[in-house]
């Protein structure tokens, strides 16, 4: 794929992440304001790569406990179960129903590690300077963007069941620490999705046209 | 000092420089490089905006006034509404996972509809108030961190779960957090920022001259 035209920063102008206006910029003014709306005005988010980097690593070593500690202790008068995401999955798909189980498998299992792995494929892609397969990065960028706050569902079940399933003796939820490293999880890779400046992607492309 | 340009738009996801044209009403103009979408002309949207958010407002309010699940066994039985819920996981010794809970399910959309309304009111009149443009920031700080349509899902499961050991009472907050969610993606989808900022432009044009 071939850079289209030119590109706002190749021009000396910056759009506004806040409401949008482009306006002209010295290339080295970093305390440049929005003349619209005073937020502080960038040609690339700073720092990008290495925050992103930062979360991401967190998430990884995080990833770990959240999958192997226990999400949830199920009490009743015959039975005591302690579940971990993965666990907890696969009795709700003997035991329950099948279609719920696939969505949370795809919630709690697939989607963290999917954002994990795409973030990634796309730091290490902006690192090395390629335009391989651009159109096909953007895309799994903009999932990322899409998917990633859909994994919080499984904090929220934890925190009705463990609410709700209160009767005495009888029956009693409580919510593990895996609960914890899973929130975190969740939490860190929509803040390094976040950090991700998209428009590092196109960098390379846009200096192949304009050398 | 920046110098601003009137013509020129620039994209979000690849910083390709283009023209802005204007366009006709429910389209939306779409980069020609990387395909985001960059703006939309959405019709009536400050009246439509604002109709949504007064009606989210008061489900958001049913929602978290009334239980949003019964369960009962054998006689005993126990019911809870979301800030209940909250609380009472942060008595289990979880106040993290319930600050979770608490702020993406119950602070961020409240924190939502009242700047919506802030801006929404005054501009449905042709005014705006003081602190528009902060306004606006953190309108996009605060949305990735809404979580209701998530919130909904989890109910659902959690009443999957639930159903086999029990006998499930639904709570008008169930449904009221279904309606909630519509709303919330009919506001997302009928919300055109784009309005906003140019009143702010003719006011402070205005305000210059």
């Amino acid at each position: 794929m071939e850079w289209p035209g030119r590109s706002a920063a190749g021009q000396g102008f910056c759009a506004c992440h806040v409401c949008g206006l482009v306006s002209r910029l010295e290339q080295d003014d970093l305390a440049a304001r929005c003349p619209r709306c005073n937020t502080r005005l960038h040609f690339r988010r700073p720092d990008s790569l290495h925050r992103c980097w930062a979360f991401l690593i967190a998430a990884y070593i995080l990833y770990i406990p959240a999958n192997l500690m226990i999400m949830m202790e199920t009490g009743t008068l015959i039975s005591y179960r302690k579940d971990t995401i993965l666990s907890g999955v696969i009795h709700l798909w003997h035991n329950g129903n099948p279609g719920i189980a696939v969505i949370v498998f795809i919630a709690s299992i697939l989607v963290p590690l999917f954002k994990l792995v795409v973030l990634t494929l796309l730091l290490v892609s902006v690192r090395r300077g390629s335009t391989w397969g651009i159109k096909h990065r953007i895309l799994l960028y903009r999932i990322v963007e899409l998917v990633g706050r859909w994994s919080m569902l499984d904090i929220f079940v934890v925190t009705l069941l463990a609410a709700l399933v209160q009767i005495q003796s009888f029956a009693t939820v409580r919510a593990g620490s895996g609960a914890i490293a899973f929130g975190a999880v969740v939490v860190l890779t929509m803040f390094a999705a976040m950090e991700f400046d998209p428009r590092l992607m196109w960098d390379p492309l846009r200096k192949e046209r304009e050398l | 000092m920046p110098e601003p340009h009137k013509t020129l738009i620039a994209c979000h996801e690849c910083d390709l420089l283009l023209r802005e044209i204007p366009l006709p009403q429910g389209k939306a103009a779409c980069c020609c490089c990387c395909g985001a979408t960059l703006y939309r002309n959405l019709p009536d949207s400050i009246n439509r905006s604002l109709a949504l958010t007064v009606a989210a407002a008061i489900l958001y309010l049913i929602a978290n006034s009334f239980p949003i699940l019964g369960i009962n066994l054998q006689g005993n039985g126990n019911a809870v509404t979301l800030l209940q819920a909250v609380h009472d996981l942060w008595n289990q010794d979880m106040p993290l996972v319930s600050s979770l809970t608490f702020i993406t399910a119950i602070l961020v959309p409240a924190l939502e509809l009242c700047l919506m309304l802030y801006l929404l009111l005054p501009l449905y009149r042709g005014h705006l108030l003081p602190g528009t443009s902060q306004v606006m920031r953190l309108l996009q700080t605060i949305k990735p961190w809404g979580m209701v349509e998530v919130f909904m899902l989890g109910i659902l499961v959690s009443l999957v779960k639930l159903v086999q050991d029990f006998k499930i009472i639904p709570g008008v907050a169930l449904w009221s957090f279904g309606g909630l969610t519509l709303l919330l993606a009919a506001l997302a989808s009928s919300f055109n920022p784009r309005d906003v900022w140019m009143h702010l432009d003719i006011k402070q044009r205005r305000e210059g001259l």
